[in-house]
């Protein structure tokens, strides 16, 4: 017999073939089409927008990152989610400096992928938001002729952009401001003025039961969300309806779909147990409420998953799982 | 009778057709057996021959070493030929006697007593147990005798046997249970018998039918026997898993099963019980699984202890160009080999070459905390967390979080998209926890 070259590993010598770049490509694979439903909306300002916040992602990344972690597809998902909350309208250059500003800051000083506190991609839309507050809230009406540019789209870096589009506010901003509440149906559809990616809520939420039903995504906390804005969003819908808007306007108004289905489910920066996720779903669902109806902004559901981010290390330790033998069980006789 | 189950778990390829429809056969004796003194849970055995020994079959080549030890024997007769330090199949050195086994010889044992086991007072079928070397043939190797008498403060109500074989790949239960499940029976009996219990559940997974039907086929009409067709997971042969997914109780973190009243023993081993008390042989021999996609010619052997890998693998007519891998145990917990001169021992349930397409990849990338390892932890710990915590070496902070009840079992590596060793890095934090406290220990002492 001859001699084999053996390799020598430790137990388990088995693996299932999922790996880390299969569920990030996976992930920003599913987000397709919500792309195709955003240019559906707004056509090509959409794709230039997401692009340049994709490219600016994936950039900083190949620079600032480690190396060959441009493979694990995460920077993609970060450019793509980026570049889906941001108003269409938006000039490129800011959005690949919100790409630029995301990986850099939200991920690579952290020490990359696994390591970060707070979602990338929304740490970039928190930068471009305190940064360019008018820019970032200036929403195109959808329709309109395919290739119309949505806004200054090729303003020159650091130039105010010349702001002769036609835009209107979002449902949320409609609600806040002008007590002028929006059809649900436009709402699930996404037939309404918004950010790239977070009108159509149907298609988000069928990329993101594809993504559970694949084992990619964990539905615990999308479900905790929805779930709590619905009831919270009704309850003080009852109080005062004057102030706040119901609870299925809520759920599928803003960008609470996309961040529920594609940002409280990153699992790097959400709690690990299961538990955890349940406990974060309600809290960021609690605060998106509260932002919405008390807050000075129409929306909230970026600062909410951002605030919840911040306390998942501290609903890992509250949630750690109860270990088998260590509770008494009555007798099963 | 009530099937529990255990959650959480996970569901490898099992690849068992490659062997579990072969009969087993015997393998030939090889030039040489290569008899390590440790092969059990507890002390090695004292050695008891010396170089230019001659000894038939079934002498003892080493003795117990007081009660958590048994003795070794020669599996076949011939020359001793040397004592020395041999390649393991643990990965280090041992003790080893070598045997340059007789030509020609017909290996028949010198005459022996066979006890009457229905006579037999409990310390006298414990001391029968002990002296034919009889362990766990589950891949543990704990010594059968000392489960036979349990502590006198508990009250045993249901004896369990393994028949679960969850490891992908091993089929020597499953073949011992189809071909001999009379003697599985026998077995049965006289274990009910010695620990005084009047009830007994072999648990068989559901993929196993022809075990579970021949093992209904030959149960005998007088005893309490369930056979209990188990859900297809692994590891629900894990002891704890076992006891949760038949009684529904579950072993307190730490201790043993017969504080629930339960008492496991492997199919195999029950057979080996039976042997000593249907020949009086002692146990000089046992079923291997030998099988893997990197094997020309699988098979299920009666394989002399002792056998080298080597000489096994050549029997099966040797390893593919692809082979990667060699494994002694399963997949999933087994131990791989550098070594090909390791004999087979008492444990070695089976020996598995691995294709080098099914060996784990060799780029490990960062936890991304997906959870995956919870939801396939079957004892309920944070492996993620605990790898963190393995990473920076904090070992006493592993403890808090229950890295004793750890079995091992690689539930969590495996599912791992990122393939981070996480039963290793449990392996080795565990060896390293434990030189902490015997430091401490000492220093406390000193």
């Amino acid at each position: 017999m001859n001699a084999p070259r053996l390799i020598v590993t430790a137990s388990p010598h088995v693996k299932d073939d999922d790996s880390t770049p299969r569920i990030m490509w996976t992930v920003a694979a599913s987000l397709v089409p919500v792309i195709a439903a955003s240019m559906f909306f707004f056509g090509i300002s959409s794709l230039l927008v997401i692009l340049a916040a994709t490219l600016g992602a994936l950039l900083t990344e190949r620079f600032l990152g480690r190396p060959r972690s441009l493979r694990d597809g995460s920077a993609m998902i970060t450019g793509l989610l980026l570049g889906l909350s941001l108003p269409p309208g938006i000039p490129l250059w800011m959005a690949a400096l919100g790409g630029f500003f995301g990986i850099a800051f939200g991920k690579a000083i952290w020490g990359g992928l696994g390591q970060n506190g707070f979602n990338p991609a929304l740490i970039g839309r928190a930068f471009l938001q305190t940064a360019f507050p008018v820019a970032i809230t200036t929403w195109p009406t959808p329709g309109g002729d395919f290739f119309a540019l949505k806004g200054d789209l090729f303003a020159f870096p650091f130039m105010s952009p010349s702001a002769d589009v036609v835009t209107s506010a979002t449902p949320l901003g409609l609600f806040k401001f002008e007590q002028q509440l929006t059809p649900i149906v436009d709402l699930v559809l996404g037939t309404t003025g918004g950010s790239v990616g977070e009108t159509s809520a149907i298609v988000i939420l069928l990329c993101g039961a594809f993504l559970a039903w694949k084992g990619y995504l964990n539905w615990r906390s999308p479900v905790s969300i929805i779930l709590t804005v619905l009831v919270l969003g009704q309850l003080l819908h009852f109080i005062n309806p004057a102030r706040a808007a119901g609870g299925l306007f809520h759920v599928f108004s803003g960008g609470l779909m996309l961040g529920a289905v594609y940002m409280a489910t990153d699992m790097v920066t959400v709690p690990t147990t299961n538990n955890g996720r349940w406990l974060f779903g309600v809290c960021v669902g609690a605060i998106v409420v509260i932002i919405r109806v008390y807050g000075g902004l129409p929306e909230g559901v970026m600062y909410a998953i951002l605030i919840m981010n911040a306390f998942t290390p501290l609903i890992n330790r509250a949630t750690q799982p109860t270990v088998f033998g260590t509770v008494k069980l009555k007798e099963a006789k | 009778m009530a099937f529990f189950g255990f959650a959480h778990g996970v569901h490898p390829p099992e690849e068992k057709e490659l062997t579990s429809a072969l009969p087993i056969r015997r393998m030939p004796y090889p030039d040489e057996l290569v008899l390590p003194l440790r092969q059990h849970a507890g002390k090695e055995a004292k050695l008891c021959v010396k170089v230019g020994d001659h000894v038939e079959r079934g002498d003892p080549v080493g003795l117990a070493d007081g009660y958590m030890s048994v003795p070794i024997h020669a599996s076949a007769a011939g020359t001793v030929t040397a004592i020395d330090w041999w390649p393991h199949p643990d990965g280090t050195m041992a003790q080893s006697v070598h045997i340059k086994v007789e030509k020609y010889a017909l290996q028949v044992p010198r005459p022996r007593l066979v006890p009457r086991w229905e006579g037999l007072t409990v310390e006298q079928v414990v001391k029968a147990v002990q002296d034919a070397g009889v362990v766990g043939l589950g891949g543990a190797a704990f010594p059968t005798h000392i489960k036979l008498a349990p502590p006198k403060d508990y009250t045993v109500h249901t004896l369990i046997v393994n028949g679960a074989e969850c490891e992908p790949y091993l089929t020597s239960d499953h073949r011992t249970m189809v071909e001999y499940p009379e003697r599985v029976h026998f077995g049965l009996r006289v274990m009910m018998q010695t620990l005084g219990v009047s009830k007994a559940v072999i648990g068989v997974e559901r993929n196993k039918p022809d075990a579970i039907a021949a093992l209904e086929r030959t149960k005998p009409a007088d005893l309490d026997v369930t056979i209990l067709p188990l859900t297809v997971k692994y590891p629900q042969g894990a002891e704890k898993m076992l006891i949760k997914s038949v009684t529904g109780l579950e072993v307190p973190s730490g201790k043993l099963p017969v504080t629930v009243g339960v008492v496991v023993q492997n199919v195999g081993s029950l057979a080996a019980v039976a042997e000593v008390f249907d020949t009086g042989l002692p146990l000089l021999e046992r079923i291997v699984t030998v099988t893997g996609h990197g094997l020309r010619r699988p098979a299920n052997l009666i394989v002399p202890v002792g056998t080298k890998l080597r000489d096994l693998l050549a029997h099966c007519d040797g390893v593919t160009p692809d082979a990667a891998e060699v494994i002694i145990g399963g997949p999933m917990m087994g131990l791989a080999q550098s070594n090909l001169d390791a004999p087979v021992i008492k444990g070695t349930t089976g020996v598995v070459v691995l294709a080098a397409h099914e060996t784990r990849g060799e780029i490990v990338y960062p936890c991304i905390h997906c959870g995956r390892c919870l939801d396939a932890c079957p004892v309920f710990l944070n492996p993620s967390w605990l790898g963190d915590l393995a990473r920076v070496k904090r070992y006493a902070d592993m403890a808090d979080y229950h890295l004793a009840d750890c079995m091992l079992c690689g539930s969590c590596a495996y599912v791992c998209p990122s393939n981070i060793p996480l039963s290793q890095l449990f392996q080795a934090s565990k060896v390293a926890l434990r030189r902490t406290l015997q430091a401490a220990q000492q220093a406390g002492a000193a």
